[in-house]
């Protein structure tokens, strides 16, 4: 009897692992079980031009349906896995159905960090992670409107630059002292800041929300002692790694499947996972969880690669980008905040990179609207390029031979 | 709806209908026609969607903008009539269309 390759989960990684497995010359079946209705598809669209409304639904889709028919890919959509049983090696669908696998990937993804104050289940208070939450928010999305955003994150601010085009009155309100501080470093908090500011945004640092208020449905939201009103709340406060199917199967799990350098789940040779769901070993030799299309891609292919049986080590650069107004900001690497910071060019051209040095090396690269910056940048990370501090800072050098 | 022809590295023809409003990138991906990668899906920010336009279409299309011109700088085999697919909106103007892929994308 030929192998049984399942795949939990119908989304960026589950897709790229189809492809690899059958480019690798897999012969067997395949199954993809996915919660939503729909086959994979793109999420970065969805909080910039698909709320906006310039992109439709059909085009968010990552393959045409043919895709799946040609790879003989069974897809189980609308279904969710409810268990893993790892003795008979099966998995149990919502649907009552069992199937049985030989190996098994994990591409569960990862759900929104659900806010826990007095009001946060009144109606208006809106999240963003799939289809239909865009849908919903966008029905309410009118000029006009007051838009209350919890969190100032990329979620929160790709939706503050959409909603402040559309006339929508808005309100950030972020806890932190400076905006995606979790992912970008001071000198870019500040530009967005500033870039926000300028387009109208309210802006509210240091504001954490204590609670939502209305009767029957939202109308204001209560912070530092102030009470804001409010039509819509949309909170992007964080993500959770989907591992509760692996926590209870007695897999590892960490805040995320713990796996190994192989794509492998802690603990059962038959099992991987790949994207949003893994805790791995980054490049760097320490564990990390990574929440972004790169780590959906790249991981998928090692995992679907090391299931056809042949070792496959991950140890690509990650790299991210959010669309804020005219702005594209693209990151590659992981910075740390004991590194040294380089800025190139000038923020207030619109137009600059921030280089991050550690012990000599390039580690990471922020560059906004500074294409030439990022694509050279993501090569002298992989490559562990030592580059003067006073010549990554001179624009008089091109990128091209600033090795 | 617009005709394009896709010609892969090896020479190979694909010639689907993509709808207008849709990217070149997208017509390609959306069709199954290997050669472009697109890894980003779109938001210019990878480098993996390259083709080169025959001659006779390039005055035809949209200029190629700052963000285009500088990812291209850096992709393989970059050559005058290269442009990134994802950043080519079709249109009925472009009923036609010949792209042709590089060797590789990476």
């Amino acid at each position: 009897m030929s192998e049984h390759i399942v795949i939990i989960g119908a989304g960026q990684s589950g897709a790229q692992a189809v492809a690899t497995l059958r480019s690798e010359g897999f012969a067997g079946a395949i199954t993809m079980v996915g919660d939503e209705p729909f086959a994979p598809y793109q999420r970065p669209p969805l909080s910039k031009a698909y709320l906006m409304g310039t992109m439709e639904r059909d085009r968010l889709f990552l393959k045409p349906d043919a895709f799946y028919k040609e790879a003989r890919c069974e897809m189980l959509l609308g279904v969710a896995a409810t268990a893993i049983d790892r003795g008979e090696k099966s998995v149990t669908l919502s649907d009552g159905r069992t199937l049985h696998y030989d190996k098994l990937l994990l591409a569960t993804g990862s759900q929104v960090r659900k806010i826990r104050c007095p009001g946060a289940d009144l109606p208006g208070i809106h999240y963003l992670r799939g289809i239909a939450d865009v849908d919903a928010l966008r029905d309410v999305f009118e000029p006009g409107k007051k838009l209350a955003i919890v969190g100032g994150g990329y979620i929160g601010l790709e939706v503050a630059a959409v909603a402040a085009k559309r006339g929508i009155d808005v309100t950030v309100f972020e806890a932190m002292d400076r905006l995606m501080a979790r992912a970008v470093s001071v000198p870019v908090s500040d530009f967005y800041e500033q870039v926000h500011r300028a387009a109208g945004v309210n802006l509210l640092l240091n504001t954490g929300v204590e609670a939502f208020e209305g009767h029957g449905k939202l109308e204001a939201v209560r912070a530092n002692g102030k009470v804001h009103a409010a039509d819509v709340a949309l909170v992007g406060i964080g993500i959770l790694p989907n591992d509760r199917l692996a926590r209870d199967a007695g897999l590892g799990c960490d805040d995320g499947i713990v796996v190994d350098a192989n794509s492998n789940a802690t603990g059962d040779p038959h099992i991987f996972a790949a994207g949003d769901c893994t805790r791995h070993i980054g490049r760097e030799g320490t564990a990390l969880r990574l929440e972004c299309v790169q780590n959906a891609i790249d991981q998928a292919k090692h995992a679907a690669i090391a299931m056809t049986g042949k070792p496959s080590t991950y140890r690509e650069v990650p790299w991210f980008w959010s669309d804020q107004y005219d702005l594209k900001l693209q990151i590659a690497g992981l910075a740390r905040p004991t590194d040294k910071i380089v800025l190139r060019g000038d923020p207030l051209a619109r137009k600059f990179a921030v280089f991050h040095l550690r012990d000599g090396a390039v580690a990471a690269v922020e560059a906004v609207n500074a294409a030439p910056e990022y694509l050279v940048g993501r090569k002298l990370i992989a490559g562990g390029a030592m580059i003067a501090p006073e010549r990554l800072a001179d624009t008089s050098i091109p990128m091209k031979t600033i090795a | 709806m617009p005709k394009i022809k896709y010609v892969e590295h090896s020479g190979k023809e694909h010639e689907v209908e993509v709808p207008a409003g849709w990217s070149v990138m997208e017509g390609a991906v959306k069709n199954l026609i290997p050669g472009i990668d697109a890894d980003c899906g779109g938001a210019c920010a990878c480098a993996t969607c390259h083709v080169f336009v025959d001659a006779q279409w390039q005055a035809k299309l949209p200029p190629r903008e700052d963000m285009e011109v500088t990812m291209l700088d850096f992709a393989p085999d970059v050559a005058p009539n290269s442009r990134l697919s994802c950043q080519i909106k079709v249109t009925p103007a472009l009923d036609g269309l010949v792209v042709r892929m590089p060797k590789s994308q990476h």
